[in-house]
């Protein structure tokens, strides 16, 4: 297989492209999807290569998702379109009550295999209500898979696991990162869930991260490797099912770890990570779990004020160097 | 002749829209030119529905508004030099930079907050109105929305809880032919968002909503009746997006010709017409309110520009009285 770089975008295109030509099941509902190929352009020339596979729907999110439910329970395989991650939370009661609940509740006799893409994170003075970044609360809905990729490779590979997982997956992708390129292998590229990647080998401690984490921990363990420090980089990149042996294998040999995610810090992903690795890794410790991540306050709008309320790089070292004594 | 609309007023409305028109313009050329950071939203074209409206209300009334809502802001009385403050992030802004062009509130004014939530003003108008008559005031609430906000559950919800309680609210359509990329004759399952009312049992009313007589003829008559405590009105006002959904927007959705049949039917350029027709208004008269318009949008640029950035720690106040 040869690799090309490509954009964020480019990967989801490709992945979707891939998937609706072979399986005529798929199809995309949300709001603006064919005028624009949505409303980042990340769904372009899907609209014209798959007429009627992708589904202008009114602004009408709890139906949306609901559609998506409904059509997955009856023998479809829908990706239902966000437009924004702040909205899952007019769509609350169809992912968490409806969607996350409904094979377990009864009894396992259906699959639902749905796909609730959402684009995610800050950085773009997007202010209170488009910029959030949620994927702590669906960790907490028994019944869901959360995927968070970073890297152009993964979004593909990851979104075409989760297309053809018979699970619901929910699948957060970081709007600031669609124009990101890297490498990306053509042709069948399948990144399985809950599969984390060691994306960086160093012994003296362990970042753990994903999504838009990825960039700023790579930045600081470039950075920490000048202080003769380090770090061994992992991307998560599913956070529910948790590969919760990647972590242990790296932390056994490195002793510490700082999770990294920009959530913001109370009840993030991070607290439920330092709390397993605290109850099965308290041995191998040799520091506290330190966590990187957004000020507990909405995003705001001006500049300057979200740019301190988002970790940075120089957050992750201070934490590094402070697990590391250094 | 809509007699309920003094010569005085008539001359004040006209100078509202102008305002109105005056700020967007401005706004659309600091975003180009890289001075208002995120995304804004533009209501050209649309001035007539938050001018009539917000005319037919007193200071202690409420209105709830959307991302497009500059207009409803300067309506009801909004001060321009904290609003541009706000669009360019600065502490002296009405949210201390916090909200930007999408989040501009003046409780003071009654403004209860624009909304990046499409639909997200619905509920909360519904409080403003159970407020008014638990405490027995005479207020009005008013709520602004999209044609595309009408197909979210949340207006469905509020107009049925507005009618039951005969809630003293005035839901306003601003039926601008577009949410977004999708067409209004798309996603909307009626031609007249107002024939919706039915379905609650409380009066629809559909106007031309670039005759800003008609539409605040039909506002003054709707917040009369809620005042009164005879219930909510839906009405709905029928204009035209004419620059895109966003600055920036590539607009694919639609043609040119379209947008330059829309600008003849300017909501300015007709009331100016009927002002002259009337001999309330002189080409002398308008070009000072242009003038006067213009003196004081540059005085807010000043102003905002002259203003300090916030604090980066102020991020971290405003979050609880108690903390
Ligand atoms: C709940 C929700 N869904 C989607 C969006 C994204 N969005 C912002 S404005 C808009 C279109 C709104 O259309 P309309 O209500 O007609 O108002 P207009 O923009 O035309 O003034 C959409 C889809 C949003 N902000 N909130
Ligand atoms: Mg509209």
């Amino acid at each position: 297989m040869t690799e090309r770089m490509i954009s964020c975008s480019a990967a989801i295109c490709e992945a979707l492209t891939e998937e609706m030509a072979r399986d005529e099941a798929i199809f995309i509902i949300g709001e603006d999807l064919v005028a624009h190929g949505g409303i980042f352009g990340q769904f372009r020339g899907l609209p014209e290569r798959f007429p009627g596979r992708l589904i202008d729907s009114p602004i009408s999110e709890a139906c949306i998702v609901g559609a998506g439910l409904g059509a997955a329970l009856t023998g479809m395989r829908p990706l239902v379109d966000m437009h924004f991650a702040d909205f899952v939370t007019c769509a609350m009661d169809e992912i968490v009550n409806q969607t996350a609940k409904i094979r377990y509740m009864f009894g396992g006799q259906v699959k639902v295999p749905l796909v609730i893409w959402a684009p995610d994170g800050a950085g773009l003075s997007a202010a209170a209500h488009h910029s959030q970044s949620l994927e702590s609360w669906f960790v907490h809905a028994p019944g869901l898979k959360v995927v968070v990729p970073s890297e152009p490779a993964d979004v593909k590979g990851l979104l075409k696991a989760a297309i053809r997982d018979d699970d619901p997956v929910i699948f957060f992708q970081h709007k600031k990162l669609f124009a990101r390129e890297g490498p990306v292998p053509e042709g069948e590229h399948i990144v399985p869930l809950g599969k984390a990647a060691v994306k960086r080998l160093g012994g003296n401690v362990t970042i753990l991260t994903y999504g838009s984490g990825f960039y700023m921990s790579m930045e600081a363990a470039n950075e920490l490797a000048g202080m003769g420090i380090e770090a061994e980089v992992i991307d998560l990149r599913t956070l529910k099912p948790l590969d919760f042996g990647t972590i242990a294998d790296s932390i056994k040999k490195t002793n510490r770890a700082v999770v990294v995610h920009e959530a913001c810090l109370s009840g993030g992903f991070g607290a439920e990570v330092s709390a397993r690795i605290n109850s099965e890794l308290f041995d191998y410790l040799d520091a506290p779990v330190l966590r990187v991540a957004a000020k507990d306050v909405p995003m705001p709008f001006s500049p300057r004020l979200e740019n301190f309320v988002l970790p940075k790089a120089e957050d992750v070292i201070k934490a590094v160097r402070a697990v590391t004594y250094r | 002749m809509k007699s309920s609309v003094s010569t005085r007023e008539m001359r004040r409305l006209y100078r509202t829209m102008v305002t109105i028109r005056g700020f967007e313009t401005l706004a659309g050329e600091l975003f180009a030119a890289g001075k208002i950071p995120g995304f804004i939203h533009l209501s050209i074209g649309q001035e007539a529905s938050a001018a009539g409206v917000c005319s037919a209300l007193r200071q202690d009334d409420y209105i709830a508004t959307t991302h497009r809502g500059h207009g409803h802001v300067i309506a009801k009385g909004g001060d321009l030099k904290k609003m541009i403050a706000e669009l360019m992030g600065r502490k002296t802004g009405y949210c201390k930079g916090k909200g930007g062009s999408m989040h501009i509130a003046d409780f003071s004014l009654g403004i209860l907050g624009a909304n990046g939530v499409v639909g997200g003003g619905f509920p909360i108008i519904i409080g403003a109105g159970l407020s008014i008559k638990l405490r027995r005031t005479d207020q009005v609430a008013v709520c602004f929305f999209g044609d595309g906000a009408s197909n979210r559950g949340t207006f469905h919800e509020a107009m049925n809880m507005a009618s039951i309680w005969k809630l003293p609210i005035l839901f306003v359509c601003e039926n601008n032919c577009y949410a977004s990329t999708t067409p209004t004759t798309y996603a909307c399952s009626v031609n007249n968002i107002a024939t919706r009312a039915a379905g609650y049992n409380i009066p629809g009313v559909t106007v031309d909503g670039n005759d800003l007589l008609a539409v605040r003829e039909a506002a003054g008559k709707a917040v009369d009746r809620a005042r009164r405590g005879e219930g909510p009105t839906l009405l709905e006002n029928k204009t035209y997006r004419r620059r895109g959904h966003f600055e920036g927007d590539p607009q694919k959705y639609r043609t040119q010709a379209e947008v330059a049949e829309w600008e003849k039917n300017d909501p300015l350029l007709r009331f100016a017409s009927v002002l002259k027709k009337k001999k309330l208004l002189t080409g002398e008269m308008e070009k000072e309110i242009r003038e006067q318009v213009d003196c004081e949008l540059k005085e807010a640029v000043a102003f905002a520009e002259q203003s300090e950035w916030p604090n980066p720690e102020e991020a971290l106040e405003d979050m609880f009285i108690n903390p």
